[in-house]
């Protein structure tokens, strides 16, 4: 399956890329297999959406899926078939806390 | 004809700063990782078209960069621009991988430090404040990062290791945060003696390797810091800064919390040279590159107002080692100026005529061509600056 990723604009530069990534998954998709794939296809993500010690998310990145948070789902719950089969992106949204 | 690069991080992107050996015009490139908090950028001794850079964001963590070309483009090591895997089969997404050494063989197990409210807190990484480029090799480059630790690269900083015999001397649940964290913010590698470095942590104090990393040993004696509990603790002290006399390699200078401090013995003792400094709080020091006993600093009016004395911002130089200070003001602001100058933002340069070189919380990069007689800024409006590294370039 293609799945479409919307990254934030300090993620798409440290990826060198613009506009939504999209990621190919065999087997279940879920958040976690999606980011493995996102971390194999840009290996220069490692360790920025999620820690490298702990493999948890960020403190301040939230996952959006179809206009609810995920951030607190388990990350290999599959994801409903909107975004599973590309017709609407996963969102990786970095938290306004100022800076 | 031989020039200066002015490698300048800050809190949204890192800046260059070049100049021909007059020093008077100046070329800007950046911002470099523009958005991001750029800790600190060093090139190395041995290769100065490398250079080391530390990117990190509260969002998404820790980054390491590289330049091999003077810093005119960047990449991740062992993450080639465009590839996704590695030319010689090293780690991939590795180069930001900060990961206390636990093993049994070689790590230290992760104890906790004390917090601000004087409870344990577990060690976490969050940050590299400092980089420091091998003396000899461009692929080997030291990582100070906060919570206090001290890795290494030896591959051009694909992958890191920690030299866990710091963080598990033994004192580390003694070691407390300052207000910028609990960091790890000097690292000297001495040029005499291969096997000895030496560190400084906020707010642990200075420690000192003579086994290249192996063994640590603190170097606080003689300090005195009334704010904690045992004035003359071994370890505690809110270091801010240490520098060294590069051509007599055991005399060495620091910068505390309060107090202007020196050492003759490479650490093993030290003694107060505040003297007629208007206040001896600060953060940076430096040491005239061919005058050993010629010290600069930048006082601080204190803990808790963190902006030059009567808003006038004046250097300090002392020719004689510390205790008889001039200041210096030429060309700086004596009125309404309320910057501050962090601690890895002062700069040498190694020309015939020494440059000095500082940056400010304001966005200012000074230089002063003429060992500090004279001042004009390079930039007057970048973001806050972080850090200020200077190449002396043939």
């Amino acid at each position: 399956m293609t799945v479409r990723v919307e990254l934030p604009a300090h993620l798409r530069a440290l990826a060198r890329v613009k506009g939504e990534v999209t990621v190919e998954i065999t087997g279940t998709v879920s958040i976690l297999s999606v980011l493995d794939a996102l971390e194999a296809q840009y290996p220069m993500l490692e360790g920025t959406i999620r820690d490298h010690g702990t493999r948890q998310r960020r403190p301040f990145l939230r996952f959006f899926v179809c206009a609810e948070d995920w951030s607190h789902d388990p990350l290999d719950k599959p994801l409903p078939e909107p975004v599973a089969t590309g017709k609407e992106p996963l969102l990786v949204v970095g938290a306004i806390a100022g800076g | 004809m031989s020039g200066v690069r002015v490698l300048v991080g800050t809190k949204k992107g890192a800046f260059i700063l070049t100049s021909d050996g007059k020093r008077e015009r100046w070329d800007v490139s950046g911002p470099h990782f523009a958005g991001w908090e750029m800790y600190h950028l060093k090139g190395s001794p041995a290769d100065p078209n490398r250079i080391y850079a530390s990117q990190t964001s509260g969002w998404f963590g820790q980054i390491i960069q590289r330049s091999d070309d003077g810093g005119k483009t960047w990449f991740q090591p062992g993450t080639p621009p465009g590839e996704t895997t590695g030319p010689d089969g090293s780690p991939k997404g590795e180069s930001n991988k900060f990961v206390y050494d636990t093993s049994h063989e070689t790590g230290a197990p992760l104890t906790t430090h004390q917090f601000y409210d004087g409870t344990q807190h577990p060690w976490e990484f969050k940050r590299v404040w400092h980089l420091e480029p091998s003396l000899t090799d461009p692929n080997t480059v030291y990582a100070g990062v906060e919570d206090a630790a001290l890795f290494r690269s030896t591959n051009g900083g694909k992958t890191w290791e920690e030299l866990s015999g710091l963080r598990g001397h033994g004192t580390g649940p003694q070691w407390q945060p300052g207000a910028g964290g609990m960091c790890l913010h000097t690292i000297v590698l001495d040029p005499a003696n291969k096997d000895r470095m030496f560190v400084a942590i906020s707010a642990a104090g200075a420690f000192r390797s003579d086994d290249a990393g192996k063994n640590w040993k603190p170097i606080n004696k003689g300090l005195k810091s009334p704010y904690i509990p045992n004035p003359d603790a071994e370890v505690g002290h809110c270091v801010h800064r240490i520098a060294q006399a590069t051509s007599r390699p055991e005399l060495l200078y620091m910068q505390k919390h309060w107090d202007v401090m020196r050492s003759f013995d490479a650490g093993d003792s030290w003694t107060e040279v505040s003297g007629n400094l208007p206040t001896d709080f600060g953060f940076v020091i430096d040491v005239h590159a061919h005058e050993p006993e010629t010290i600069y600093v930048v006082p601080i009016k204190s803990d808790g107002e963190h902006y030059p004395l009567d808003g006038k911002l004046r250097v300090y130089r002392s020719k004689s080692g510390g205790n008889e200070w001039e200041e210096l003001t030429k060309g700086l602001p004596q009125s309404n100026c309320f910057v501050n100058v962090l601690r890895d933002a002062m700069a040498v340069d190694s020309l015939d005529k020494c440059g000095v070189y500082f940056g400010t919380t304001g966005g200012q990069v000074y230089c002063s061509p003429d060992a500090g007689d004279t001042w004009s800024p390079i930039v007057r409006d970048l973001p806050a600056v972080y850090s200020v590294e200077v190449q002396t370039l043939a």
